[in-house]
């Protein structure tokens, strides 16, 4: 009998899957790590992992339509004199003028407007279109100080210190040379079509002492009218998030590893922060530690996409959330009606992440001046408020189901988690469970 | 005085006021003296300061009968700041416009992220002054320390003494009659005199920064 040996599929490797063998090879043939804009594309612990309880004998529900859950929200109550009034707790996160075109960042006035909530300017400067169409208008502190003056300081509604983001705790940006028109290169003081590097850490201060000393500065500048921010990546939340309230801060932003940048290295954004979900309740249990839960307001972003997202993440303990990547979906970034420009750029819509590159069919991540014209300001902050004012229903829809008569009456106990991860990270109970895996040690 | 009223006292000025003239007594090296003033007013400050006095000035003539902590002038827009002892770090920082004169030493990070203003210090600077320095003249009548003007864009920095070292993308450059022209100018503002222009090296960027290049990856 002879013996033949039975057909063998090819195996490919685990560790060296087929992205991972085409970045090599990319890296050799370039000689250039890859950049990127977007935040991590990897799969981790996220809000999809936890779910409501809902309302039954032990705790009654409110009627949806009709009784009242209210969405509003006050922002800087500690110091200034003129806190910021919001309708919803989902705000605009920082995008910079420069990163965006004019009519982005017009567009995401827009829709932030209507739906009666703030935006936020980026690394950049402020313009006078953004200004002009944001009811309520945060202005970024960036490292970089890009355009940064006292008029602006003055005529923004609060101001933002951006010590870091969730897509890069520790790093500073990169605006390539192709994305500098003869406007932003002017806001920017710099000659036109060279690298911009953003700063990884301001120029004039280092630690908390100083940055103490750097919002009183801010404040006396402002009269002490304005919110003072202060935004971290989510890298150590406990301790940022106390040191931001030692150091005077009215608000903290905290940043989760999802949450976008305009560009990046990809090692970078893929290796380097927590994914939003393990942020949280380190930062709200040291605000409770501090006795400034709700005396300071908590803004948690990075991934936050629906209704859920923000019920989930205001029942850990948020005051408010904020978005960036789903607000440039809703304008029409990575819309498949581009799909074939997609390809012609060698992706899909779904994801186009070279944002630095200026080429984005949608109009958004460009200052081309015939791109941009393809987004319609006024019909895509339509579609920007549309999607707000979703979002803040299906907020209230849960907190109904749960009982609530605000979103922030929303708390850990409505939820339960479905992986240990999830749990673990939330300090929410494995469902079905009364265990809190991990809980002790933060 | 409080600190308070003082800022606020400076704010409150507008085009035409009658106050003009200011006199800050005892500062103790209070932080945030005479911050976003933007006003074309007098300023005078007898005693030491701490961090950002003169922060953001956009117009004022602001002058330290004493040393000044961290960030002084820390993004000025116009005016005139005066220090007449030394300065401590980031004197200048990201400053916009306007000029810096301070008379003593100023430390590390003098003129750093500079944006387009002009900082002259009659004695010596600390290391890594001028980095990223955008626009805007730095001029040293002594010595720079370590890493002068490191990643430089396009500020100008002429010092008449030693360089202990240059930053990565920070060359020695001509200089050429408009820039002995602008440095005599610039000595004019600042009061100085009984200095030559001819007396100083001129040092900007080699502009080999200015796009990735992974062969240049051992000076980033």
């Amino acid at each position: 009998m002879s013996y033949h040996n039975p057909y063998t599929p090819p195996r490919k490797s685990a560790t060296f899957d087929d992205y991972t063998l085409a970045e090599i090879r990319r890296a050799a043939a370039t000689g250039i790590y890859d950049i990127r804009g977007a935040g991590t594309k990897r799969k981790v612990p996220h809000f999809d992992d936890l779910l409501f309880l809902g309302a039954s004998i032990s705790r009654y529900p409110l009627e949806g339509y009709r009784e009242k859950c209210d969405t509003s929200v006050v922002l800087g109550t500690r110091f200034a004199k003129k806190p910021i009034q919001l309708k919803t707790p989902i705000t605009i996160a920082g995008m910079s003028f420069g990163a965006l075109s004019g009519n982005a960042k017009e567009a995401l006035g827009r829709g932030a407007t209507i739906a009666g909530t703030s935006t936020t300017t980026g690394d950049g400067g402020m313009t006078d279109e953004e200004r002009g169409h944001s009811q309520t208008l945060v202005y970024q502190y960036l490292p970089s100080r890009y355009g940064m003056n006292p008029k602006d300081l003055r005529r923004a509604d609060a101001i933002e210190i951006v010590v870091g983001q969730g897509a890069k705790p520790g790093g500073g940006g990169m605006l390539l040379g192709q994305k500098i028109s003869d406007r932003v290169a002017e806001m920017r003081t710099l000659p036109k079509g060279i690298d911009q590097r953003s700063a990884c850490r301001h120029p004039d201060w280092t630690g908390p002492d100083d940055l103490e000393i750097k919002i009183m500065e801010l404040r006396e500048i402002t009269d002490w009218e304005k919110p003072i921010y202060v935004k971290v990546g989510g890298a150590r939340p406990y301790y940022d998030t106390a040191l931001a309230v030692k150091s005077g801060a009215d608000v903290v932003v905290l940043d989760g590893m999802q949450g976008g940048t305009a560009a990046t290295q990809d090692v970078f954004i893929e290796n380097v922060g927590m994914p939003t979900l393990a942020c949280i309740r380190p930062a709200v249990q040291a605000l409770q530690d501090l006795r400034m839960h709700r005396q300071v307001q908590l803004i948690v972003s990075g991934g936050i996409r629906s209704g859920a997202d923000v019920a989930k993440a205001l029942a850990l303990g948020a005051d408010a959330v904020a978005i960036g990547t789903a607000a440039l979906v809703a304008l029409g970034d990575n819309d498949p009606h581009w799909e074939k420009e997609y390809q012609a750029l060698g992706t899909t819509a779904g994801a186009y992440d070279d944002w630095h590159e200026g080429r984005d069919p949608a109009g958004i991540t460009t200052q081309d001046p015939e791109l941009s014209k393809r987004l319609d300001p006024v019909t895509a902050g339509r579609r920007l408020a549309n999607y707000l004012k979703v979002m803040t229903l299906e907020a209230q829809t849960i907190a109904r189901a749960c009982g609530k008569n605000h979103l922030h009456n929303l708390e850990p106990e409505d939820l339960c988690a479905l992986t240990m991860e999830a749990a673990a990270m939330a300090q929410i109970p494995l469902a079905g469970t009364n265990w809190y895996p991990g809980k002790g040690n933060f | 005085m409080p600190l308070r009223e003082l800022n606020s006292a400076l704010h409150a000025l507008t085009a035409g006021s009658n106050d003009t003239e200011f006199k800050v007594i005892n500062p103790r090296g209070s932080h945030a003296v005479a911050v976003g003033v933007d006003a074309p007013v007098s300023v005078q400050i007898k005693g030491s300061v701490g961090y950002y006095c003169a922060g953001m000035n956009d117009g004022g003539a602001i002058t330290v009968h004493g040393s000044a902590g961290p960030g002084v002038a820390e993004n000025m827009m116009s005016g005139t700041v005066i220090i007449e002892g030394d300065a401590s770090q980031y004197a200048g920082a990201t400053g916009r416009g306007g000029l810096l004169v301070i008379k003593g030493n100023a430390a590390s990070r003098c003129g750093i992220s500079m944006k387009g203003i002009d900082i002259v210090v009659h004695g010596s600077i600390g290391h890594m002054s001028a980095f990223m320095g955008q626009s805007g003249h730095l001029v040293v009548l002594g010595d720079a320390g370590d890493a002068l003007g490191d990643s430089l864009y396009e500020a100008k920095l002429f010092v008449r003494g030693t360089v202990k070292s240059l930053g990565s993308d920070c060359i020695e450059k001509e200089m050429r009659a408009e820039h002995l022209a602008k440095l005599s100018e610039i000595l004019q503002r600042a009061g100085i005199t009984g200095v030559r222009p001819e007396e100083f090296k001129r040092y900007g960027s080699a502009r080999k920064l200015y796009n990735f290049n992974i062969d240049n990856a051992e000076a980033y």
